[in-house]
């Protein structure tokens, strides 16, 4: 029940709405629950609202290690 | 999906499982969410990692630990004739003392299946000759959805708009599970997105009280290998509280949505299913706000009934597996469930069935029972 996935805020509307993409899906959310979002921003979405925004830095670090792990495997 | 198949790297999860198998210790750790349920049955995490590391699933799917009586409440609730009872779709077929609101429907009663608070708003506006009640349910990452509806319902001056508020709190439940006599578990993978609104800081009581090892993570199966990993070597080097899922998760949590959480709700005391009542671990609707309390109806429910052999209550606990459950997969099953934990799609019985028992490898078929 606590399923989040992030969107792209396409959009911003009135009343602290905002449209954004999920995956090729766009829908309408409320930004009332988040400071400063804006337009291009990553919003982690639930039940119809972003409840955070998403952190591009540290997304980008934890790929990043992710990386280093394949690398070791020797696979990769 | 941006931010979503990055973290699906087959050779990073590879190798982590390598380091994994490498580290020289074997632990119990406890997926405290139903959503780190569902992601870790469905990537075939548990057969991977066992025996070394075996992982219990907690109390942490809202629907399944909600008490029977609740249920009962909200069956009453649907059932009175101006009442439309707005709640998401786990719920329907949820069994109380009186069946599910599912089979309320099928006797007339008026329940509508939503997929945001907002929609409950809405349909409200558009009876306004019924009163519509939304059923909250769900922990931290919902309780601000359902307090921001409140909100836009006072703003808009609607008078037909309540709520009946089941929502509960993960800190004071995980209180409850570690003092427990029988807690026997070595770390806590700890919900994602309970903690983007609450903060990691809200568990710094779990290593520095109970000396319980706890990483917040990430939904992917590579989020949840980093956790684990973290967690191991935790139980060498000392008790931490890690965040693996940083690209969401801050130390002091979404201050605004708490703060449209703490205007609308108050801690109150919490009926758990299988880890019973619960001191400061739900909300209810502060007094500003008790003109939406449909909880202030003095609806009541039948009591359930006791002995039925449904084990969910020691399942949620993390005390038994589903196939310890003599009901699973022979008269408990997703498509006729008995038990809540089979009945929500993260529920830890559904999880089990759908993808461990299905698979046939790791965790016990029914037939085979396994000791604790």
């Amino acid at each position: 029940m606590c399923l989040a996935v992030p969107g792209k805020i396409l959009e911003l509307g009135e009343d602290e709405s905002a449209l954004i993409e999920i995956g090729g899906v766009k829908k309408r959310i409320s930004l009332m629950l988040v400071d400063d979002a804006r337009l291009g921003d990553y919003v982690l979405v639930h039940a119809g609202f972003a409840i955070e925004k998403v952190n591009g830095y540290e997304a980008r670090r934890t790929i990043e290690l992710f990386e280093e792990i394949a690398k070791l495997d020797g696979t990769a | 999906m941006k931010y979503v198949d990055e973290f699906r790297s087959p050779q990073f999860l590879k190798g982590q499982l390598e380091k994994i198998a490498e580290f020289p210790l074997s632990a119990r750790f406890m997926e405290v969410c139903g959503t780190h349920t569902m992601a870790i049955s469905k990537a075939g995490l548990r057969p991977l990692l066992a025996p070394k590391i075996e992982l219990v699933s907690g109390p942490g799917c809202p629907v399944c630990v909600t008490s029977a009586v609740d249920i009962g409440r909200a069956l009453a609730l649907a059932e009175m004739p101006d009442v439309i009872l707005a709640t998401f779709g786990d719920m329907m077929r949820v069994p109380g003392p009186k069946g599910t609101l599912s089979q309320a429907v099928s006797r007339g009663a008026a329940v509508q299946v939503v997929y945001s608070p907002i929609d409950a708003l809405e349909l409200a506006v558009s009876h306004p000759d019924k009163k519509v009640v939304f059923l909250g349910v769900g922990f931290e990452t919902t309780a601000p959805t359902v307090a921001a509806a409140v909100m836009m319902a006072e703003e808009r001056g609607l008078e037909n708009f309540y709520v009946l508020s089941l929502h509960k709190l993960v800190p004071p439940a995980l209180k409850a599970l570690v003092e427990m006599e029988e807690f026997s578990i070595d770390g806590f993978i700890l919900p994602g997105h309970v903690s983007a609104i609450i903060g990691s800081q809200a568990y710094a009581f779990l290593p520095e009280d109970y000396g319980v090892p706890c990483v917040v993570a990430g939904f992917e199966a590579a989020d949840i290998l980093l956790a684990i990993y973290e967690l191991m070597v935790m139980c060498r080097d000392g008790a931490g509280l890690g965040v693996e899922y940083s690209r969401i998760v801050r130390a002091e949590g979404n201050r605004k949505a708490l703060e449209v959480m703490h205007r609308v709700f108050e801690p109150a005391d919490a009926d758990w299913r299988g880890l019973g009542v619960i001191p400061g671990s739900g909300l209810q609707l502060r007094e500003e706000y008790c003109a939406y309390d449909a909880g202030a109806w003095g609806v009541t429910s039948p009591e359930p009934i006791k002995d039925s052999g449904c084990r969910c209550g020691d399942i949620l606990c993390g005390k038994i597996r589903p196939s310890d459950c003599p009901l699973f997969a022979r008269s408990c099953t997703p498509d006729e469930p008995f038990g809540p934990c089979m009945v929500s799609t993260e529920g830890t019985c559904a999880s089990y069935y759908l993808y461990d028992y299905a698979e046939g490898e790791g965790i016990n078929p029914p037939h085979q029972h396994g000791g604790e």
